[in-house]
């Protein structure tokens, strides 16, 4: 196939890649993206198979197969509490590929270049390698705290900034020597030796961020994988990679910028990590003492049937109990009584960005009555019942009012300012980010203990009564 | 242990210290509950109801009293018609919960003292917000407020509503409520309800947004640095300025208004005269006005405790015994105080009450123990103001006070990373070859239309946002397909993996994007 034709399919899958992320905008053209996205992959790959450069046809294929199959397998499987896992492992395997694919590259003996033309290759290749070797272990070690593998809780090693500015000196010196070296042989040294320092490197940062930093984590390795096949693109010389490598770690950097706005929090701190160790402790020393008022299901269904304007805000600790199916049918029981229920969601709700938007969708809850929290967060004053699932910070007013707490400025679901708010919670524990909710103290705060699932189960039972 | 609930004696009394649903989760606690016959028929609540959730049901006072551990009641002890005094009736070391008013009851106080018994005052319970549940004087405010409007609409001759109709245009009324606590608020929520136009005085201005809140206007003195606010968020005495500032708006309002609802009371001072007889002579004919504060002397130079009398042509309620009006509610709010005070008083759920005078609540409630007077209690620092200021707070991050110091101006900072940028970007052109130039090109020029692209997805989208970028960086699998045909066994195999994993990628991405996708509907 001639290289004109190849170039404009590589074109076409571009557009393609674009529309695709742009459909995104909107639920119903969504559908109608994903399947740009395929035929672009499609036309892609069909013209790299076509190129001259691909001789043999069997081994690949073979791959492709296996791949794509347990690529399916996966996908079929996956339950939709755990995208996050699944997202994170997906990242790392991309990160795997770059690296792969930046050795291949190199120990290649048909690539002929010459003066800075070589010099800017080896470049490429040493920074595609580093990005993919961090960009694999940081998600597979996401991808252990996402399913409990590994604890949640920051692991902060004493001096760890220090750590981390040594590896960088090391990577920086070893591509000095890598960029110097004579024969191939010494260079593969260099590099084996930098990707293991990636390696250590990936596990060192994410290891020491905590579990409700995970939506920065996830988005932010989501944009490394990004980058990761761009550095492969340079190195390839090819601009498809390029694009769609940019494309993705633009739209991984928006997503943590997001993440990290709604909580209110610098980037590099989010990275630099330890959230939920320092100055957590000091904050819940003068925080409230108050009387706690407890709920039965009973009441709460009593008090549900008898508003207007219920708002439902759910978290993590929905997703854990795999409690949306149950909510879900509260608010169509509730609804057919005319009750007006809407769900506030966070941005930073559940592991993942979007992540609560998925369970809901699951369990079948129209996507025009979720709506996010700059859309709702007036309505509260209105509102005759907020019902928080399984969350915490995010609802935490100390974030408005305290401005020594951890998380003051995050901007926060303003619940208490229902008429009534029922808190579902499994004890007293403080959230992720360690501090004490003054909430559960507020006068019209009324908290209904015990797992999510079944306290929602027996409300639901009053519900139908 | 026994709890024995006796028929309030107290003339024209209808409340009952228990109803059979609270009965029921006093059982729980382990207590057996007795009551005397007809204890809650004024209530509506039947012995047949007691009955059916197992209490027992004892024709004799005497004998009711006599057998019981813990005797719960709504009135202070007095003289029963048939037994004599009812805190003679009380068993020697037996326990009673009611209403004391020990203040202005000593000689009671002398008598329990004298049968070594154990007694808490209901109205004696602290004001904190761990008390709240137990506040039966907020319970008994809530009723008498809502009260005092259904009476004034008994005796106004009109709407409270304002309505245009076909027979002519009614005015709204007009309702004056002054002091907004417990009962005072709930009478204008009950006013506003009605849909008249309420107004509110209290001498405290950080009640203002609770008024405010519940659709009345707050009318406010305006006076530099007097707060009316005292200890336990009770109202105190006003300066003469003060008053004398306040009564002119009240002489204004009196014009104007149809309804005054007064419930302003200081704590161990006689009712404020707030209503003076010329303000009643201003009033229009058929204004009602309501004094909750009848039984304190009354807020109003008219009022007679306990009668309905008509001034000037004003109706002047002075009903003393408003929350025993509406007995339902008001016994069955009562009785829920009481058992949260039980349930402090029984930790251990056995059915043995232990008053433990460390606990602030407890202490505060018990007014003789053992036979020993124990009122008044220490004080206890409550009001909210009051408060002392957390020590030792947590410390500010470190790193944020850096930034403070090395802040610039954010339009310096621009500046000088565009300087770099751009520098950076000149140094590579000067030596980068021409090929990575044409591809940095692409790159940068795709980083923009990612921004703006990414900018526009609905965040409810944003997981499967990142499981199409998932499935698009499995892109990355045309560089493994390039180099699996090259020569060289590791190669191929590199290369060969490297196309597996990004084929899970691809196939893995674009299969759970569409799953997810086909959930969202509408």
């Amino acid at each position: 196939m001639p290289q004109g034709v190849i170039i404009v399919s590589y074109i076409a899958a571009t557009i393609l890649f674009i529309l695709a992320l742009g459909g995104l905008s909107h639920p119903e053209t969504a559908r109608r993206g994903n399947l740009f996205g395929i035929i672009g992959m499609t036309l892609a790959i069909v013209a790299t198979l076509l190129s001259d450069q691909v001789t043999s046809y069997s081994f690949l294929i073979i791959m492709m197969v296996i791949g794509g199959s347990a690529g399916v397998y996966v996908a079929r499987k996956v339950e939709m509490t755990q995208m996050p896992e699944l997202v994170a492992i997906l990242h790392s395997l991309v990160g795997l590929a770059a690296v792969l694919i930046g050795f291949a590259n190199f120990i290649d003996p048909t690539a002929e270049f010459e003066g800075a033309a070589k010099t800017v290759h080896e470049v490429e290749i040493y920074l595609g390698i580093l990005i993919g070797a961090v960009t694999f272990t940081g998600s597979v070690i996401a991808f252990g705290k996402l399913c409990g593998k590994i604890s949640g809780t920051p692991v902060l090693l004493p001096g760890r900034h220090w750590i981390n500015l040594a590896m960088l000196v090391l990577v920086i010196l070893l591509g000095k020597w890598f960029l110097g070296a004579e024969s191939t042989g010494a260079g593969i040294m260099a590099l084996i030796l930098m990707t293991l320092i990636g390696f250590a490197f990936g596990v060192h940062m994410v290891m020491a961020i905590g579990g409700a930093d995970m939506p920065v984590v996830v988005s932010m390795l989501n944009s490394y994988s990004g980058w990761a096949a761009s550095a492969t693109g340079f190195m390839l010389s090819n601009d498809l990679l390029i694009v769609t490598g940019a494309l993705v770690g633009s739209s991984g950097a928006i997503l943590s910028y997001i993440m990290c706005r709604a909580m209110n929090r610098h980037f590099l701190s989010v990275i630099a990590g330890g959230f939920g160790t320092e100055g957590g402790a000091p904050a819940a020393a003068a925080g409230e003492a108050g009387e706690v008022v407890s709920v039965d299901p009973q009441e709460t269904a009593e008090l549900l049937e008898s508003a207007k304007n219920v708002i439902i805000v759910p978290g993590y600790g929905m997703a854990v109990a795999q409690a949306q199916y149950t909510v879900a049918e509260i608010v169509k029981t509730l609804r057919d009584k005319g009750v007006n229920v809407r769900f506030a969601i966070h941005p930073v709700a559940g592991r993942m960005p979007g992540h609560m938007n998925v369970l809901l969708a699951e369990a079948k809850v129209p996507y025009d009555i979720v709506f996010e929290m700059d859309e709702i967060n007036e309505d509260f004053p209105d509102t005759d019942v907020a019902i928080v699932i399984g969350a915490n910070d995010i609802v935490n007013p100390s974030a408005e009012e305290d401005p020594n707490s951890p998380i003051a400025g995050m901007p926060v679901l303003e619940v208490w300012k229902a008429k009534t708010c029922i808190v579902l919670k499994r004890s007293m524990a403080t959230g992720y980010a360690g501090v004490d909710n003054p909430l559960f103290f507020r006068e019209n705060t009324r908290m209904l203990f015990g797992d999510a699932k079944d306290s929602l189960e027996k409300v639901l039972a009053e519900l139908k009564k | 242990m026994k709890i024995g609930v006796p028929k309030e004696v107290h003339e024209g009394e209808r409340r009952v210290a228990t109803t059979p649903t609270v009965a029921e989760q006093l059982q729980k606690l382990g207590f057996t509950v007795a009551i005397e016959a007809g204890a809650g028929a004024e209530a509506n609540f039947s012995d047949d109801a007691y009955r059916e959730v197992g209490v027992e049901i004892i024709d004799d006072a005497r004998k009711l009293w006599e057998e019981s551990d813990i005797v719960l009641k709504v009135r202070p002890p007095e003289a029963h018609p048939f037994c004599g005094p009812e805190a003679e009736l009380l068993r020697e070391g037996g326990n009673l919960i009611s209403f004391i008013w020990p203040a202005q009851n000593p000689e009671l106080l002398e008598k329990f003292k004298e049968r070594k018994a154990t007694v808490l005052a209901m109205d004696c319970i602290p004001r904190i917000s761990r008390a709240q549940k137990m506040d039966a004087l907020s319970s008994m405010a809530n009723c008498a407020g809502y009260r005092a409007v259904i009476e004034a609409a008994e005796h106004f001759g009109s709407f409270f509503t304002g309505q245009i109709t076909a027979a002519g245009k009614v005015p709204p009324a007009k309702v004056l409520i002054i002091g907004a606590g417990v009962a005072g608020l709930a009478a204008i929520g009950a006013a506003v309800s009605l849909g008249a136009v309420v107004r509110a005085f209290d001498v405290r201005p950080e009640v203002k947004d609770q008024v405010e809140s519940l659709g009345a206007e707050f009318l406010q003195v305006e006076m530099e640095g007097e707060s009316g606010t005292g200890v336990g968020g009770y109202a105190k005495e006003m300066s003469e300025e003060f008053i004398k500032k306040e009564m002119e708006i009240f002489a204004r309002q009196a014009m104007e208004v149809d309804i005054i609802i007064t419930t302003a009371l200081i704590p161990g001072k006689p009712a404020p005269k707030l209503i003076t007889k010329g303000m009643v002579e201003s009033m229009k004919d058929g204004s009602v006005i309501v004094d909750l504060a009848a039984e304190q002397g009354g807020n109003c130079e008219l009022t007679e405790p306990g009668k309905v009398v008509k001034k000037f042509g004003a109706t002047i309620i002075g009903y003393t015994d408003l929350p025993s009006r509406m007995p339902t509610t008001s016994s069955q709010l009562y009785a829920t105080n009481l058992r949260h005070l039980l349930t402090e008083l029984c930790p251990e759920k056995n059915g043995v009450i232990d008053v433990n005078m460390d606990d602030v609540v407890i202490r505060g409630a018990t007014v003789v123990k053992d036979g020993e007077i124990t009122w008044p209690p220490p004080p206890i620092p409550v009001s909210k103001e009051e408060k002392p200021a957390p020590e030792a707070v947590a410390a500010p991050p470190v790193t944020e006070e850096k930034k403070e110091k090395k802040k610039l101006p954010a339009e310096w900072v621009t500046a000088i990373v565009m300087a770099i940028g751009g520098l950076a970007l000149y140094g590579m052109g000067m030596v980068a070859p021409p090929e990575f130039l044409s591809h940095f090109t692409v790159f940068v020029l795709a980083c923009f239309v990612g921004y703006m692209v990414i900018w526009n997805v609905t965040p409810a989208l944003h997981t499967p946002l990142m499981s199409v970028t998932n499935a698009i960086s499995g892109i990355i699998v045309i560089g493994a397909l390039i180099q699996i045909s090259s020569p060289g066994i590791l190669l191929k195999l590199l290369a060969g993996i490297a196309v597996l994993i990004a084929s899970v990628n691809i196939f893995g991405g674009f299969w759970v994007t569409q799953r997810m996708l086909g959930m969202f509907r509408k």
